[in-house]
This record gives C-alpha cells, sequence and structure tokens, in this order.
C-alpha cells in the first residue's frame, strides 16, 4: 500500500494506461503545459509527449464530438472536462452521439471513450461551477458514470473505464483531489458496478457516493459514540451500472435507509435508488427511505452557506437520527 | 440614464425574403490550374470505361431507390421523416468514388446517397426504412441513421452540424494511427451556422487534420433559403481558419472528383484540411412531409430538374464519349428500378425487431456478456 492523494491517484491511472496502451491519449483544456488546472495531469507531458497529451482550445463540443469520432476508429481518448459543469456546451455530442452511436448503428460502432473531471459543489465558486450531472448523464442508456470517493477507488476505477469499451463518464471532485488514501500497490483495477460497503453496522444504512460518502463516514462515528447507533456505509461508487444488490442486502439486514447525495432532489441518483429500494425489499424497510440531498437552490455562492446547501456531516446526522426514529 | 438604450432601431432589421436561391460562383483558395475540360483530368482520364459505367450506375442505383422509398412511404410503409438525396447524386458518388482504404465517410440525415455510393446494398438500406431487423441498423436506426463501418461509413447523423466534430475525429484517428487517409465530413448549407461546425473547423485547421469539410449546398436549410440564412460565402469561412477551400458544381460528377481529388491529395500528402462547397439541388421537399410549395418557386425546380440534372448530364457526356449507349442507360435504368423493387420485397417480407431487440445493442458488454468485466445492472424499469 502507498498513501498518495486522490488527485496523484488518477493522475498514476492515466499513466499507467497511456504505457500498458499506445491508442489511449488525454486531451482536454491545459491538461499539457500548464499541467491540468487542478494539477492532475502534472508530469505527463513530459513523460509521453504532445502527441498523447494534447492541449485543447476552450472548445468542448469540438474536441469532445473529435475524440467520439475517434473512438470509433480505435483510438481510446481519456478527456479532461475543466469542470463537468461545461458537459452543458458539449450536450449534444455525448448525449447524443457518444450515447448513442451504438444503438442506431444496430451495434456496430463502439466509443470507448472516457470524459473525466470534477463535479461538485462546495468551492465557492456559484451556480454554473458546481453542476453534479450524474442523474442527468446515467439518464442516457448507453453511457456508464462512475463517482469515486477515494483514492484506491479513483485509481482502479479510472483505469477500468479506460478499458472498457462503452463511453464512460467519471465525475471527480475538487474537494477530494487532495485527499490521501491507501492504494494498492501494483496492478489494482476496480470492476465498475460494483457497490463498496466503506463501514459495516446493523441499524441503519446509508447509501451515498462521492464527497457524501466521507460526510457519512463522519456522522456515522458521531453516531455510534454518542448515540450508540450503528449506520452501514454502502459507497455506489458507480452509478451506472448499478449494484443494487449490494444495497438490497444491506437494507435486508438494518431494515431503515437514508440517502445521502450532493444532488439536488427532484429525479436525482437518489429517486431512481428510492424507487428501487421500495420495489424491490419493501417488507424489509421498517420504516420510510429518507432522503439527504443539495438545498434545491442554484449553488449559492456565499462561502458559509454553501456548507449548508450541501450535505454535510452534521446534516447526515440530523436525517439519520430521523431515519431510525 | 443609459441614453444608449434609446438608440433607434433601423428601420430595416431583417432582410427581406428572397424566393431566389443564390448560386455558387465558383472560386477557390489553391491556385493549381483547374482543367477546362473536367474530363481531362488526370483523376477522370484514368477512368475506364467501366469505372465511368459503375459511376453512372450509382447515381441511378441512389435515384431510383429513393423514388421505390418514396412510393414505399406513401404506402404508409416507413414512418419517421424520409430527406430524400435526388438530385445530388452526383456529389456522393463523385466523392465517394474516390475513396481509398483509409478514407472515411460521415454525413447528416439525407443518407442515403452516400450510404449507396460507398457500396452498402440496397436489400438491407430499404428494410431499415420498413424498420425491419434485416435493416442495416437492424430497423433501429432508421432514414437518418444508416452506418457501416466496415465501409467507412461512419453515419447518418439526425442533429445539423453534429456529425462534424466526429469527422473531424475520423481524421484525427486516421493522423493519430499513422495511416495516409482522410475523412470527409458532409453537411448541409444550413449546417454551417452551427457552433459545433465552427469548433471542427478550428480543430482541424489548428491541429492538420486531414478532414474535407464538404459543404452540400442546396440552396435551402428546410424552407430557408441561404441568402435567408448565412453571410458570406460559405467555403470562404475557411480564410478565418487559415484553411484552404474550394467550390464546385455538383451537377457533373467528373468536376466533383477533380476537385475532390485535389483537396483529397493535400489531406493525404500534407494533412492539410479544406472546406469545399459543392453547389446542387434537391428536387424534393427537405423531407416527404414537406409539401414544398411555400418558399421556391415551381419554375426553379424545373430549371434544375430539365437542364442540371446530374444523371442526364452524366449520360449525355458518356454517349458522346462513346462509352454508354443509349440501349446500356436503359438497360441499367431497368436495372435499378428492378433491384429497388426487390428491396422493396426483401423488405416487406422481413421480420421486425422484437420487443427483446429493443435493448440489444446499447451497450458493448451487455451485448458480449462472456467478456463483461463490469458488474450491477445495466438496464432499469
Ligand atoms: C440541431 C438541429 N436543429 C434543427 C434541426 C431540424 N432540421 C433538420 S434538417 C434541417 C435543415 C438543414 O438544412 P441543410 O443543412 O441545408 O441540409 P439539407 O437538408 O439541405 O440537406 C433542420 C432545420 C435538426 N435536425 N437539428
Ligand atoms: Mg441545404
Amino acid at each position: 500500500m502507498s498513501l498518495i492523494t486522490y488527485r496523484e491517484a488518477i493522475r498514476h491511472a492515466l499513466a499507467e494506461e497511456l504505457e500498458r496502451d499506445a491508442n489511449v491519449v488525454v486531451l482536454g483544456e491545459e491538461v499539457g503545459q500548464f499541467h491540468g488546472a487542478y494539477k492532475v495531469t502534472e508530469g505527463l507531458l513530459a513523460k509521453f509527449g504532445p502527441n498523447r497529451i494534447v492541449d485543447t482550445p476552450i472548445s468542448e463540443a469540438g474536441f469532445i464530438g473529435m475524440g467520439i469520432g475517434a473512438s470509433m476508429l480505435g483510438v481510446r481518448p481519456v478527456m479532461e472536462l475543466m469542470f463537468w459543469s461545461f458537459y452543458s456546451v458539449a450536450f449534444d455530442q455525448i448525449l447524443n452521439n457518444a450515447a448513442n452511436v451504438r444503438y442506431m448503428s444496430g451495434g456496430q460502432i463502439c466509443c470507448p471513450i472516457v470524459i473525466r473531471g470534477p463535479a461538485n459543489g462546495g468551492t465557492n465558486v456559484g451556480a454554473t461551477h458546481s453542476h453534479t450531472p450524474e442523474n442527468v448523464l446515467a439518464n442516457h442508456p448507453g453511457v456508464k458514470v462512475v463517482v469515486p470517493a477515494t483514492a484506491a477507488d479513483a485509481k482502479g476505477l479510472l483505469k477500468s473505464a479506460i478499458r472498457d469499451n462503452d463511453p464512460v463518464f467519471f465525475l471527480e471532485n475538487t474537494i477530494l483531489y487532495g485527499e490521501k488514501g491507501e492504494v494498492p500497490e501494483g496492478e489494482h483495477l476496480i470492476p465498475l458496478g460494483k457497490a463498496d460497503v466503506k463501514r459495516v453496522g446493523t441499524d441503519l444504512t446509508i447509501v451515498t457516493y462521492g464527497r457524501c460518502v466521507l460526510h457519512s463516514l463522519a456522522a456515522a462515528a458521531i453516531l455510534e459514540k454518542e448515540h450508540d447507533i450503528s449506520v452501514e456505509v454502502v459507497d455506489l461508487r458507480t452509478i451506472r451500472p448499478l449494484d443494487i444488490d449490494t444495497v438490497l442486502a444491506s437494507v435486508k439486514k438494518t431494515n431503515r435507509v437514508l440517502i445521502v447525495e450532493e444532488q439536488k432532489p427532484f429525479a436525482s441518483v437518489g429517486s431512481q435508488l428510492a424507487f428501487m429500494i421500495q420495489r424491490e425489499a419493501f417488507d424489509d424497510l421498517d420504516g420510510p427511505i429518507h432522503r439527504l440531498a443539495t438545498i434545491d437552490a442554484p449553488a449559492i455562492y456565499s462561502p458559509p452557506v454553501e456548507v449548508e446547501q450541501l450535505p454535510n456531516p452534521q446534516r447526515v446526522l440530523k436525517a439519520a437520527l430521523e431515519a431510525v426514529k | 440614464m443609459n441614453r444608449a438604450c434609446f438608440r433607434a432601431l433601423p428601420t430595416k432589421t431583417f432582410p427581406l425574403p428572397t424566393f431566389k436561391r443564390l448560386t455558387v460562383t465558383k472560386k477557390t483558395s489553391t491556385t493549381a490550374e483547374k482543367p477546362v475540360n473536367f474530363a481531362q483530368a488526370p483523376i477522370n482520364a484514368a477512368l475506364t470505361a467501366a469505372q465511368k459505367v459503375d459511376l453512372f450506375r450509382t447515381m441511378v442505383r441512389i435515384r431510383r431507390f429513393e423514388e421505390r422509398s418514396l412510393r414505399a412511404y406513401q404506402g404508409k410503409k416507413i414512418g419517421g421523416f424520409l430527406h430524400l438525396y435526388i438530385g445530388q447524386e452526383a456529389v456522393a458518388v463523385g466523392c465517394c468514388s474516390l475513396m481509398g482504404k483509409d478514407d472515411h465517410v460521415i454525413t447528416a440525415y439525407r443518407d442515403h446517397g452516400h450510404a449507396i455510393a460507398v457500396g452498402m446494398e440496397l436489400n438491407p438500406l430499404m428494410a431499415e426504412l420498413y424498420g425491419k431487423a434485416t435493416g442495416c441498423s437492424k430497423g433501429k436506426g432508421g432514414s437518418m441513421h444508416y452506418f457501416a463501418p466496415d465501409k467507412n461509413y461512419w453515419g447518418g447523423h439526425g442533429i445539423v452540424g453534429g456529425q462534424i466534430p466526429l469527422g473531424a475525429g475520423l481524421a484525427y484517428a486516421v493522423k493519430y494511427q499513422g495511416k495516409k487517409g482522410a475523412a470527409m465530413a458532409f453537411m448541409g448549407d444550413g449546417a454551417v451556422n452551427q457552433g459545433a461546425v465552427h469548433e471542427a473547423y478550428n480543430l482541424a485547421a489548428l491541429w492538420k487534420l486531414p478532414v474535407i469539410f464538404v459543404i452540400e449546398n442546396n440552396g435551402y436549410s428546410m424552407g430557408t433559403s441561404q441568402a435567408r440564412s448565412s453571410a458570406g460565402t460559405l467555403a470562404k469561412r475557411a480564410e478565418g481558419y487559415d484553411m484552404a477551400w474550394g467550390q464546385c458544381n455538383g451537377a457533373d460528377v467528373y468536376e466533383v472528383r477533380a476537385t475532390m481529388d485535389r483537396f483529397l491529395k493535400l489531406a493525404h500528402e500534407k494533412h492539410e484540411p479544406a472546406i469545399v462547397e459543392i453547389d446542387t439541388y434537391r428536387y424534393r421537399g427537405h423531407s416527404v412531409a414537406d409539401p414544398d410549395n411555400t418558399y421556391r418557386t415551381k419554375a426553379e425546380i424545373e430549371e434544375y430538374r430539365n437542364n442540371k440534372d446530374p444523371i442526364q448530364l452524366f449520360q449525355k457526356t458518356l454517349l458522346a464519349e462513346g462509352v454508354l449507349t443509349e440501349a446500356t442507360a436503359a438497360k441499367i435504368d431497368e436495372e435499378a428500378r428492378a433491384e429497388s423493387d426487390h428491396a422493396a420485397d426483401f423488405a416487406e417480407a422481413s421480420p421486425f425487431p422484437t420487443a427483446a431487440d429493443i435493448q440489444t445493442d446499447v451497450y458493448w458488454e451487455a451485448d458480449h456478456p462472456a467478456e463483461r468485466k463490469s458488474q450491477g445492472r445495466l438496464f432499469f424499469e
């Protein structure tokens, strides 16, 4: 094991896959000379050269569309979006072209592209830069959506994403980039679509993913210590494909569920989870499914208030106490 | 107070509607001398008699196929949209006849001509229109979404201009993989105003991607004439990106070939992208649903049909060259009609996909369960 940051874990995954497969290329705004807007790609240009690490103009529809076209011919582009928030200017390319081309061609084409970048609030950058589009993306059959919470998961999942033959959208988190975690040495692959029980418990299941995993673990520690409540934290890691079985197994054990997500509540990932849990584990539930989401408004700028708008350990704690009442 | 708010608005804010299409005056940004007679251009002079007849036959097959599909549409065999290419055949045939093994084609929804020109068979094409499982996309794509990656044909795209970045991507891949090839990315005259098109122009010029952006200028985007939608000369926008450009007459298959050959060579040899605007005309409405009586005159359509028809013109040329006889031309036409009828019969007799087919061809992994690495549910209820 080595203790590295989430940022380094992603960088190592990129470097290893660039090394392994000459078809892998990294493209995006500022990924090369600038070392990445969040320094994720630092050092890659020096190591792999400008043919493999390509600085793009500010032209998301153009370069992502280009990456999709190249992937149809077997190149495996890993495209960086400086922020996932900018996906909206490339929406047509991402969700009409990448998501649909296999289907519309009757299965003749595959599109092994990865689009990665941060998708989170909490950094006081206002509504245009704080989108969490995993629900929007996952609404499109044909795509895969990954939201890693830890360094080890980020590395293992990104390597799998790059090897995947379907389009994979990989949503990182600027606040997590500096978080350190133990990452196994050597080849480390985590299959997409496999949830991870980050904490074992018996009284309440918190289903969550992304940075909310950290909030949930923090709240769970307090719940254990101060309230004698044992919480199981299930980290989905991948939104689509979805490991609902791990969620259901946990619900069967705890009989109570709280969904925690950094999403706006309307038609979110949590909405889908709540539907599936009630549909498939109705008899295991001792109470209604609870949910904690971002407060339903565009992302507020005001720094102390943004903390309150998003899920945080205190809000998770409160919601968990409600859920076990 | 902000006085600017009170500035008088110009009285003539919008140009008056025009009902006459602009005709392309042929220009090119490169200096290569143009043969007076395009038949003498080396790329055409090198054609054997059989190859010339093949070009003619492909144009005729496109036309007869589409006429037959129109009848099927009228007979309610085909759903959705049907955008006919009739009148534009020399463009796809001329361009696609130049394709080498590493050249690629992508286009918009008016895609039947290109499909036939790259060598797709009529049966699966017609069956696709009928929504049958034997269709080229198994009945999942429809008229606007034909694909044949085995023939370097990458669709068939429904969003105006959306395919153009993909075309740049095909060129990127060809170059990245060190192959000597190019992509031809086709679009209409209406697509040139889409942002994604300009983004692709910039990337192609910036990175020297071997892509030729082919504007099939048929004068109209649906019911909006070029004069009412686009400022300036369409191909000349290349100059803003330091790209080569050219224009040519799309009613003359020799001219299309001679022009495109020059730009393809630039792409193959120097990775030079270009914009080529090909002047053409569609005889039918925008789609079969367009009654075609609001934005252009019958006389204009007749003028093209009678005097500028690419098939008639090429037939005349080949007769004059002694390559074709009236009898052979009639026979080719007869065969194309029979082949199209046969395709309609094939489509009619074919089964529809089943409800179970709805969820195949969505994920590569779901279609290759033995090789699947991911876990969890891919589909939802
Ligand atoms: C983004 C988008 N906007 C509008 C449409 C509807 N639409 C389809 S074709 C078309 C006209 C396009 O004209 P042009 O590019 O000249 O191609 P042509 O039909 O003449 O081949 C329009 C408006 C669309 N499919 N996609
Ligand atoms: Mg047009």
